[in-house]
């Protein structure tokens, strides 16, 4: 029996406003316990929200940049449950008419294939405050800073049909997100969560099977693990004859298991209705229109201009647009480097493997963009080799100042002047007189392959200094003189 | 429209709100009472007539986005039955 995994996901993404979606508290991160929670945000009796502006604004680019219609009439419903970090009893959301409607995106699969996944609509509603359940005697301490921050909650249809393909789709929504500049998208710090509805069934089946949700997924990798082991928990548990039921699961990193939140079953009824406290929000075409002509260069558009214009590899143009700051980055080698092809292998290789082993984001690359194009442009005019570059590299990682500063400081300059490569060549010549030999004896279409062991041994002599262009072109004659 | 003892009791669960047994069916009673109202209400042909998400036939006013709000944690705390470190103190509840 071959199995067919479908998943749908629902992304909350905390959306990068100064103040709350319904007052004006602020939104910033790591402040001390409950200084960001006001009257409003902790349901005092008497207080009424009114909508924040930018929530709106940036709910709409998300909608037109997902090519999605835009509820240009959009309502807030209360969903009623108890819970402590959620102080009205209920939480402000949008359900019959959302901000964000039908859309649909294109993701990049790994071994570069492309798919369509259908956006079944997106909605602004408020994010609840925390709970903390450490060592209070016993109860639980309640932080609402949180609670109030606005969030759009992004709902796919079930088109996804392997965990790849779901990391894929949450890569492109971050991707959407950061470049839009509405999230930080930062999931360490919860800006950005995902829930999964994992289901599986018979290849060729139409119907979908029950399906679970795993709830509160923060980061890439463990939405791929927890994807895969649900899938595989219900496959095996239909196979042993069993049923899989309806139910929310939570996904443990460290057993690598989904369990049964049980405690939430009861409770699965919200009585939603329209939210007395809030009239309904109108949004004209002009200002639709208007938040479309402010919409930025967004990742697809970008990558097919670095195919065009820099004439980079699909692949290559992929990489580099994934995140804004990386393709900023680039864009910034490029132009001041003159070298696009060089800038792109760079920023991907030594570039991207120090920000990995030094754990940084490329806005705190200890390298900027001015110092690696100048490197680059070294490269270029012949003043050092690649393999010098690397050291010079990483000798500007570790703040030596910039590529000419190094390059100066080490004696790194390539010797590229004829005499001084003649005598490099005529030493080692001397020198070999055994590999000499087998070079006149040998058959001429081995010959090139021959020149390898004289090229290392001049190169070692000049300290990887040699132009090697020079030292192949001065050593072929001088070898082939001697025939 | 009665209203039965079980659906009585999941509402009254949903709502944290302590119903005894005795006074169950005086609360069936009086809700019967307004689902006949609403049941009126129904009766009334609304063809082509545009559904109000609220009685007001206005539109939102939104606000710009600044914070106005200034940290009053010491005041808010000062009301709550227990508190520390700056946090609400609750019974435990764990998911």
């Amino acid at each position: 029996m071959e199995w067919e995994v479908v998943i749908g996901l629902e992304v909350h993404v905390q959306l990068a406003t100064q103040s709350k979606i319904f007052s004006g508290a602020s939104t910033a991160f790591g402040a001390a316990p409950n200084t960001q929670a006001c009257a409003v945000d902790l349901a005092m009796p008497g207080t009424l929200p009114v909508p924040n502006e930018e929530a709106f604004r940036f709910a709409v680019m998300f909608g037109l940049a997902m090519n999605a219609e835009i509820g240009k009439r959009s309502v807030f419903e209360r969903k009623n449950y108890f819970y402590p970090d959620l102080p009205k009893g209920y939480q402000t959301t949008q359900l019959e008419q959302p901000i964000v409607g039908e859309g649909q995106i294109e993701i990049h699969l790994e071994d570069g294939s492309s798919k369509t996944v259908r956006l079944h609509h997106a909605h602004l509603e408020e994010d609840a405050g925390k709970s903390l359940h450490e060592d209070f005697h016993g109860m639980s301490g309640i932080d609402l800073n949180r609670a109030g921050t606005p969030l759009i909650e992004i709902v796919s249809e079930p088109d996804m049909r392997s965990a790849a393909e779901a990391v894929a789709y949450l890569k492109k929504i971050h991707s959407i997100v950061t470049y839009l500049g509405i999230s930080d998208g930062d999931m360490s710090q919860g800006s950005l969560r995902c829930d999964a509805n994992v289901s599986v069934r018979l290849k060729g089946e139409e119907e979908l099977g029950t399906r679970t949700e795993i709830k509160n997924l923060n980061s890439f990798r463990f939405i791929e693990k927890a994807i895969k082991v649900e899938a595989q928990r219900q496959i095996d548990l239909i196979e042993d004859g069993g049923k899989v039921v309806q139910e929310t699961r939570l996904y443990d990193a460290d057993k690598n298991e989904t369990r049964s939140m049980r405690s939430k079953e009861v409770a699965n009824d919200y009585r939603y209705f329209p939210c007395p406290d809030l009239l309904p929000v109108v949004l004209s075409d002009e200002y639709i229109e208007q938040v479309r002509g402010d919409l930025p260069e967004l990742p697809d558009a970008k990558c097919a201009r670095f195919e065009k214009e820099y004439g980079l590899s699909a692949y290559d143009a992929d990489q580099l647009t994934q995140e804004r700051s990386t393709a900023n980055y680039f864009e910034q080698v490029a132009a001041k480097s003159g070298e696009a092809k060089l800038a792109a292998n760079w920023v991907m290789g030594e570039l991207a493997a120090l920000l990995n082993r030094e754990e940084k984001s490329i806005e705190q690359s200890p390298v900027n963009a001015e110092h690696l194009a100048g490197l680059i442009a070294r490269i270029k005019d012949g003043t050092i080799s690649s393999k010098i570059a690397k050291q010079v590299f990483e000798a500007m990682a570790n703040g030596d100042g910039d590529a000419d500063t190094v390059i100066e400081a080490k004696g790194l300059k390539q010797v590229s002047d004829t005499g001084a490569i003649e005598k490099l060549v005529d030493d080692v010549i001397a020198a070999s007189s055994a590999q000499v030999e087998n070079y006149r004896n040998a058959d001429p279409d081995k010959r090139p392959k021959m020149m390898g062991f004289f090229v290392g041994q001049i190169m070692k002599a000049s300290k990887g200094q040699a132009n090697p262009q020079m030292i192949n072109k001065v050593l072929k004659e001088k070898l082939d003189a001697l025939l | 429209m009665a209203v039965d003892a079980q659906t009585i009791e999941k509402l009254a669960e949903l709502a944290r709100i302590a119903i005894s047994e005795e006074t169950i069916d005086e609360v069936s009673s009086r809700l019967g009472d307004v689902l006949q109202l609403v049941d009126q209400l129904q009766a009334v042909n609304t063809d082509g007539v545009e559904p109000m998400a609220h009685p007001l036939d206005e539109v939102q006013v939104l606000r710009q986005d600044a914070v106005t709000e200034p940290n009053q944690r010491e005041a808010f705390l000062a009301l709550a039955p227990q508190s520390e470190a700056g946090l609400y103190l609750v019974p435990k509840v764990i998911d």
